[in-house]
């Protein structure tokens, strides 16, 4: 029977089913980090439990990491001790992790595609929504709580029913300007926040296929912000190209082995999806959010919209919120949204593509008088030092922009990296929520390139027009 | 795991849809290393005036009076009713740490973010998920002193006047919720199984479990 990417991995993980159709599924590998991990090692600990297979973990922490002076260490006492906590924890179970001075230390979901830990056909796990990255390189990723990532450090397994499956298709190309970031906030924007829930989404088509790999996980880490835990893309030539020598990636004899077998992974031609949602590449223009839901968004050449033609009372009473809060007035034209500051970086938009397409934006210009602060996150230690290679570092400090050390910094703003109530971001990150990068702090979500030329500018513009 | 069985109690109503778990629970109180002591920073950015920060001594913080949890009438509410997409955004588990801390044992929406909704499964929360026309018509009969009684067994709601609404779950999901039981205690019984299946997978995929270090 012809069977979607995802029945083909999920049927090679599932190790029994029961009656109600709940399916014990093995994890191949788990991400770690600090935040979601020290309650799941102290659940072991009480229980006298070790981990099933430490070597299928990784660790590194990211949420709480400074971006700046970290020879000095972490000046917050309690954001100090939960890194320390992850390394302690780690040591005495005997997970693999990278410590903050390690300098492949980066966001979690930067590291493991990078190092080769991510690979086709692996069922991967993160106590973090935004594992659905990882389905860029055609792995089953998806985020979970911390007592299943303890569940899978004491068993390796996980209980799941399968979900549906949905297939996302962008046909065509897209114009110049328009980046995966956009693709997706308009996948967003089109189905919603909630239009992916209960889904394992594929992103299909040829705009998807003609992305690099590093587009792909763009596009599949906000698949959680359409509600599907998991997003996927079939593996092709760029796939094995982009994990052809990484360290943890297979060698020799095992990388041929492994190639033939991850051609497999893609969608039988004539597999049938629960649901297709297709849009046209050709129309999609760069995407800016004027709102506190990922799906508020819409293109830089709108307005921002009326509550009063909305006939849906509760999502009529969640814009005027939303404008509320965001300090907005329906009709205002996206490009004269002035702004506080600018953030690139995030484990959406912090890869080496992310810096260069921000850095062809900004160079020879200056980041306008009105921004009080625009920072560059590489998304790794490996990124950074990649970035300055190319020069990237002097473009960005010479425009006005802080260059800094590498973690999820003002994405959640669990360092000292935020906003100040009121202040207006235009940002590379994945979620707009109220108070997400700071008590109070109005987030619009962009592309790197966007963000870029809102920097210049101080106003959000076309960058096709920049 | 906390066991669920019956709950009888006051609801609150929270007529919003899409509340994400950066509202249920703000970052600056997820660097905490336990699973407890969330509850008073329960929905913080709506229930209190001023910036929340983990050491505060809630009790002498200014609250939001319009805010629903802060109105007398339903304070002690073990019941949520809300709207579409509960618990979306970030896959914390702090979210339901904070709700069980704070003392809700049932959420009845329309719908809810799957990684939530998993979630509370393991923390002794029972999430409903009722039609839009049914939580519609809750939140128009719902006040002060409106009271559902939940009963998993049955799986069924009792409202005041004795009419019953009845919801759907999974048949393991309830049993283990029912017994509180321990999930990788279960699992690990079926250690041969998950050895087996280790074992196939290595002739099939060996890269897979080549030795790997990456740290040295």
């Amino acid at each position: 029977m012809a069977k979607t990417l995802y029945d083909k991995i999920w049927d090679a993980h599932v190790i029994r089913t029961e009656e109600d159709g709940s399916s014990l599924l093995y994890i191949d590998r788990q991400l770690i980090h600090e935040v979601t991990s020290p309650q799941a090692f102290e659940g072991l600990r009480l229980a006298g439990r070790k981990p099933w297979r430490p070597e299928a973990n990784l660790a590194v922490a990211d949420h709480n990491v400074p971006t700046k002076d970290r020879a000095k260490g972490i000046a917050d006492p309690v954001s100090r001790l939960q890194v320390e906590t992850l390394e302690k924890n780690c040591r005495e179970f005997g997970i693999p992790v990278f410590s903050m001075s390690d300098h492949r230390q980066g966001i979690v979901h930067v590291v493991g595609p990078e190092e080769g830990f991510t690979l086709p056909g692996i069922t991967l796990v993160c106590g973090d929504s935004h594992t659905s990255t990882h389905g860029a390189l055609g792995a089953l990723a998806f985020g979970i709580g911390t007592s299943e990532v303890e569940h899978v450090l004491a068993t390796q397994t996980l209980w799941m029913k399968k979900a549906r499956n949905m297939q996302v298709r962008v046909e065509g190309r897209v114009g110049p300007g328009v980046t995966a970031k956009d693709i997706v906030l308009a996948i967003i924007g089109e189905i919603g926040t909630a239009g992916g829930t209960g889904y394992t989404i594929e992103f299909a088509g040829e705009a998807i296929a003609a992305l690099s790999v590093e587009g792909r996980m763009t596009v599949c880490n906000m698949a959680i912000e359409a509600g599907a835990r998991a997003g996927l893309i079939a593996v092709d030539d760029a796939t094995i190209e982009y994990l052809q020598g990484r360290p943890l990636a297979p060698k020799g004899a095992l990388w041929d082995r492994a190639v033939t077998a991850w051609r497999e992974l893609h969608s039988d031609p004539d597999a049938v999806f629960d649901q297709v949602v297709t849009l046209d590449a050709a129309t999609i223009e760069p995407q800016v959010t004027w709102g506190t839901s990922p799906e508020m968004v819409v293109p830089v050449s709108a307005r921002v919209p009326d509550p009063a033609q909305e006939k849906d009372p509760t999502k009529r009473k969640g814009m005027e919120r939303a404008l509320e809060y965001m300090g907005l007035t329906p009709g205002t034209p996206i490009e004269d949204i002035r702004l506080d500051k600018v953030f690139i970086g995030s484990c959406t938009n912090s890869r080496i593509e992310d810096l260069r397409a921000a850095a062809a934006v900004v160079k020879g210009r200056k980041v306008a008088d009105t921004i009080k602060l625009a920072m560059v996150v590489p998304g790794s230690g490996l990124v950074k030092e990649q970035a300055e290679a190319e020069g990237l570092d002097r473009i960005f400090k010479e425009a006005g922009f802080e260059w800094r050390d590498p973690g999820c910094s003002m994405c959640l703003a669990m360092n000292a990296d935020r906003l100040e109530p009121g202040e207006r971001c235009a940002s590379t990150s994945n979620r707009n929520f109220e108070g997400r990068q700071g008590y109070g702090g109005r987030t619009h979500l962009v592309s790197p390139a966007m963000a870029a030329a809102a920097a210049i500018a101080g106003r959000f513009v076309d960058v096709r027009k920049f | 795991m906390l066991a669920f069985d019956r709950v009888k109690s006051q609801v609150i109503p929270l007529d919003r849809a899409n509340v994400d778990t950066d509202a249920i629970i703000p970052k600056q109180f997820l660097k905490s290393i336990r699973r407890t002591g969330f509850g008073p920073f329960l929905f913080d950015e709506w229930r209190y005036l001023d910036r929340g920060e983990p050491d505060m001594d809630c009790s002498r913080r200014p609250k939001n009076p319009d805010f629903v949890l802060n109105k007398p009438e339903y304070a002690h509410g073990q019941i949520l009713l809300t709207r579409e997409n509960f618990g979306c955004g970030s896959s914390r588990e702090h979210a339901p740490w904070a709700l069980a801390d704070y003392g809700i044992r049932v959420i009845i929406a329309p719908s809810f973010a799957d990684i939530f909704y998993n979630n509370c499964f393991k923390n002794g929360i029972l999430p409903i998920v009722l039609d839009a026309d049914t939580v519609d018509r809750l939140f128009r009969e719902v006040g002060p002193g409106y009271e559902l009684e939940v009963v998993l067994e049955t799986q069924t709601i009792v409202k005041p006047d004795g009419s019953v609404i009845g919801f759907d779950i999974d048949p393991s999901r309830k049993e283990r919720l029912l017994k509180g039981l321990d999930d990788i205690a279960l699992t690990l019984a079926f250690a041969d199984d998950i050895r087996a299946y280790e074992a196939r997978r290595r002739e099939e995929a060996p890269w897979l479990f080549a030795p790997v270090d990456p740290c040295t």
